[in-house]
């Protein structure tokens, strides 16, 4: 045992000081403390860092740094052949493959000129409402976990394991599934799948019941959550902020509505939205967007034509050449706006090819701004709660 | 907040006694979904080791290595690929994409070694556990990379052809042309097995990026009849091409004819090389078939003299002489040749050594002679009554058609013979309004003629008659001839060797016709060679022995054609012209052989 001679009480800056200049930031005037949250932390979601400035136990400033995941996608793309890269995109977000793959084939396919079969597209608009739930259950383990409820999370991984089950069935892997290919996609649906699919759905159904229960009525959750990291409706558009993010301020903003793609125009299904985007009210509207992807599965399995064509055949893939032109196309991932711009030169090659991930917006600059003023234990649970994947900010 | 959310959270205790989902790896085991893609298989016999796998695989984790006991053969390079598992994603393009659909991927995941070049594996050739697994990924039958149908070509239908001389077959344009280029794996396979080992990949993909020019210079690199070839050219590319393992070969020798139907005659000197500067040197060659004029064009390109002697009135051999006009247009023909004589080759016509000019001559006269004779002189059928005058050859009334001349078929024709010029004579007799049946002693399938002609032929009601043995010739009242044919059995003669047919004595039938043709082989003459020439000259079963480079036991001799080779067939005359050309600069050159041309 050892003794502390002096408890220094913290010297604590009242933030209005900080706003109008009055105090500045000065590290050797020991009223400040530096510390590094990640790029190793279980509290980031992924390979980023928060370079945090502490008074007592609030961030007073937030420097968000990546680079600790850059791979070079985009540069990757431009030295393969134009159905090369069916199988590298979706490595550029791992929790959230499958809107990379439709994203670069649907690309692909506009700058060909190449129309898909009515039953590719639904299989397509089946395998991103997978996905989204896939992504929503990984995600809610981390809500969770990051304000110490770890059971949540063992339980929505279990479930998110079951839907990779369903992936691992129809296309033959469970993380990567490589299933959408530019023409439409690789594989038919197995028999007796919608059976095996509604099973997953039902118990995904009983787990969210009880997320109801024991998150959203929960004292430690609702203490910490409701009110943190609030994105004043104001700066959405300023920020250019997307998805759940969004639509918990009360902004009806969802691409699968606004600009509807696949099938999206045949499904029935509202914009869910909150009044104010707080961390609690975003978890609210992902939980309710997992609840609509449930029933949009369903409504897919059944109005889905019963049998078809999945795939046009394309001109040789190994000489395929698109004429010069370029496109941009997004998605509505669970994240908020996932985006695509392909540029061909009439190379098989593709000349340019950047992904527009939302988690640049949200990881990187409205991260810095809502961490200032937050408690350093609740720096976690917001960064989760914007839903990021650093692997996207970097590609 | 109220009571109930403090309370609620101990909700979670419900799912306290539930199973937990995680596997307890290695006490249970869970096997990857029917469709998982796990390890590589690969069925060895069915692989021809084309390396699309290799070219399509984005991470170039696989290479083409040789195996143990497994060597190339025609349409297979005796490669097999290996997968680095080091580099693998697993996305299965490659079994997506095999032509031979022998890539596969088993179910199995889990693999275990502290060695990690293990990982480096050729699947197939090195057992593992999983190569029976009747489980995992294959490409589903909906979706395919490939296109299996070739892009039809455009012909006289056979109501129209079976009464014209007009070329049969009309000629890809240009986007059904890089429509069928787009199918070509560029894998090579074919490379080897033409004999005259033509970049075939290479033209096409000339063809695809839309440069003839291009294409026509690769193609004279080995072949300097394109024109003619690529319309009558045995193909035996087709025959090892990679597609058609998925489907149809790519139609390489129509792509072949495409490229020099591009381009005008008078522009061929702008695309390709000119020749060497004359070096002194002059070569004779006998015979002005393919197999001399592929000799004189790659000896000039090098820069030598070179003097043609051909016995005909007009230079082409059996191209012109042998084949009819409706599959090769004589036009065709002369755009080849004239562009060869354009490069200063001097073809005398009409000089028939041993009749017109003594080989003695030639020997003293000139540094080197090439011989490629051909086989000018028919088989006997050796039946009773064959010499009769109603018993016509298939060359000669080839010859006597192409030369204007009336072959005097009259109305009804049998003709024997199962090889291209049986068909060749039958579709003849056949335009020139005659009743035609052909008598093959073996089956449909055993026709050494190409499967087109025979497609074409009974398109063109030309009667077909399998397994019908000659037995004699009898004399016919009103200048009319019988063939007495018998029904043959096939006798199994073991692996590897065709059946052979064996007559059946007691059913003997007979037909009664204006003339017979006989179209069952010619054989080689070698009378105008001097004694002392045939001294050191070897001759086999009727061939001329000679080696790689054409060269024969004189050392100043050089042969090559039909008359030197078993295949018979215009291009592999011109791979021994080719490599004649090679061996008289060796035999010239000994120290120093002219710097490799480009085209040579």
């Amino acid at each position: 045992m050892y003794e502390v001679d002096t408890v220094v009480e913290p010297d604590i800056i009242d933030p209005a000081k900080l706003a109008s200049g009055e105090e500045r930031i000065d590290l050797d005037s020991e009223k400040f403390v530096k510390l590094w949250q990640g790029p190793n932390h279980p509290g980031v979601t992924g390979n980023m860092s928060l370079e945090l400035i502490l008074n007592g136990d609030t961030v007073v400033g937030c420097k968000t740094h990546v680079g600790y995941l850059h791979r070079g996608f985009e540069k990757l793309m431009e030295r393969r052949r134009w159905i090369q890269n069916f199988p590298l995109v979706c490595r550029i977000c791992v929790p959230e493959p499958d809107f990379n793959e439709y994203l670069y084939a649907a690309a692909v396919e506009e700058l060909a000129g190449i129309e898909i079969p009515p039953r590719a597209k639904w299989l397509r608009t089946l395998t991103l409402e997978m996905a989204r739930l896939a992504s929503f259950l990984m995600w809610m383990g981390g809500q969770a976990g990051s304000f110490g409820m770890g059971t949540i999370g063992q339980w929505t991984v279990t479930h998110r394991d079951y839907v990779l089950d369903l992936f691992e069935e129809l296309s033959g892997g469970r993380i990567y599934h490589m299933y959408i290919i530019p023409g439409g996609v690789r594989a038919d649906l197995p028999a007796g799948y919608a059976e095996r699919v509604e099973e997953v759905l039902e118990k995904v159904e009983r787990l969210l019941a009880e997320i109801e229960l024991i998150l959203f009525n929960n004292a430690v959750f609702k203490g910490r959550a409701q009110g943190l990291g609030i994105i004043p409706r104001e700066i959405i558009e300023e920020y250019g902020i997307t998805g759940p993010n969004a639509r918990a301020a009360g902004v009806a903003r969802d691409i699968r509505k606004d600009q509807p793609y696949l099938v999206y125009d045949q499904l029935e299904f509202s914009v869910v939205t909150g009044e104010v985007s707080d961390a609690y009210n975003r978890a609210r509207v992902r939980w309710q967007e997992m609840i609509q992807s449930v029933d949009l599965i369903r409504q897919i399995l059944k109005k889905m034509p019963p049998e078809g064509d999945i795939h046009t055949m394309l001109p040789s893939v190994l000489h395929w050449k698109i004429p010069a032109g370029q496109t941009y196309l997004r998605a509505e991932c669970t994240r908020g706006e996932y985006g695509y711009f392909v540029a061909a030169d009439g190379t098989g090659y593709p000349r340019r090819v950047c992904v527009r991930g939302p988690s640049y917006t949200h990881a990187v600059a409205l991260l810095e701004k809502l961490a200032v003023g937050t408690n350093i234990s609740d720096i976690a649970g917001l960064m989760v709660s914007l839903h990021t994947y650093p692997p996207e900010v970097e590609r | 907040m109220s009571v109930k959310d403090v309370i609620a959270p101990f909700a979670v205790w419900k799912r306290v006694f539930e199973k937990p989902y995680t596997t307890a790896k290695p006490l249970d085991d869970r096997p990857g979904a029917p469709r998982y893609r796990g390890f590589h298989t690969n069925d060895i016999e069915k692989c021809i080791g084309c390396g699309t796998c290799e070219e399509i695989c984005q991470n170039n984790a696989i290479d083409l290595v040789p195996v143990e006991g497994r060597s190339s053969k025609h349409g297979d390079s005796g490669l097999r690929p290996a997968v680095d598992y080091g580099r693998c994603c697993w996305c299965a393009l490659c079994v997506d994409i095999c032509p031979t659909g022998s890539l596969g991927m088993s179910n199995e995941y889990v693999w275990v070694d502290n060695d990690p070049e293990v990982f480096r594996f050729v699947p197939g050739a090195e057992a593992k556990a999983w190569d029976k697994s009747d489980l995992g990924y294959a490409r589903d039958e909906q979706y395919r990379l490939l296109e299996p149908k070739r892009v039809e070509m455009p012909m006289l239908p056979p109501e129209e052809s079976e009464k014209s001389f007009l070329e049969m077959v009309q000629g890809y344009s240009k986007e059904q042309a890089e429509k069928e280029a787009d199918r070509c794996l560029a894998c090579g396979i074919c490379v080897a097995t033409c004999p005259a080992h033509m970049n075939v990949p290479a033209y096409i993909e000339a063809i695809r990026e839309d440069n003839v020019d291009e294409g026509l210079r690769i193609t004279y690199e080995a072949n300097p009849l394109p024109a003619s070839c690529g319309r009558v050219c045995s193909h035996a590319c087709e025959y090892s091409c990679a597609m058609k393992n998925d489907g149809e070969a790519v139609s390489i020798r129509w792509l072949k004819r495409y490229i020099a139907d591009q381009i005008y005659l008078k522009d061929y000197d702008k695309v390709l090389d000119s020749p060497d500067e004359l070096n002194g040197r002059h070569i004779a060659v006998i015979g002005a078939g393919p197999g001399g004029l592929a000799a004189a064009y790659y000896l000039r390109m090098m820069g030598y003299s070179v003097t043609v002697y051909d016995g005909n009135d007009k230079a082409g051999g059996m191209l012109r002489y042998g084949i009819p006009e409706y599959r090769l247009p004589y036009e065709q023909i002369d755009k080849d040749i004239e562009y060869i004589r354009s490069l200063g080759v001097t073809i005398h016509q009409e000089t028939q050594v041993g009749r017109d000019v003594e080989f003695e001559k030639l020997y003293k006269d000139y540094d080197a002679v090439f011989f490629s004779t051909g086989l000018p002189k028919p088989y006997a059928m050796n039946v009773e009554g064959e010499n009769h005058a109603r018993v016509l050859s298939g060359v000669k009334v080839l010859d006597e058609v192409t030369k204007g001349e009336d072959p005097g078929f009259g109305r009804s024709v049998a003709v024997i013979g199962g090889g291209n010029v049986a068909m060749d004579a039958a579709r003849t007799a056949r335009r020139l309004g005659c009743e035609v049946a052909i008598y093959y002693r073996r089956r449909e399938e055993d026709m050494p003629a190409d499967v087109e002609e025979i497609e074409e032929a009974k398109a063109e009601r030309v009667d077909l008659i399998t397994q019908a043995i000659p037995v004699r010739v009898e004399d016919a009242p009103n200048g009319q001839v019988t063939l007495v044919w018998g029904k043959a059995r096939m006798v199994d003669k073991g692996p590897g060797r065709r059946p052979e047919p064996v007559l059946i004595e007691d059913e003997l039938s007979s037909v009664t016709v204006d003339s017979i043709v006989s179209a069952i082989g010619q054989d080689a003459d070698y009378s105008f060679l001097p004694a002392s020439v045939l001294d050191r000259v070897r001759i086999e079963r009727g061939k001329v022995v000679i080696d790689r480079f054409g060269r024969t036991g004189d050392p100043k001799v050089f042969a090559g054609g039909d008359i030197a080779n078993s295949k018979r067939d215009a291009i592999s005359a011109i791979a021994n012209g080719h490599e004649a050309a090679k061996g008289i600069d060796w035999m010239l050159n000994p120290e120093a052989p002219t710097t490799p041309h480009q085209n040579v």
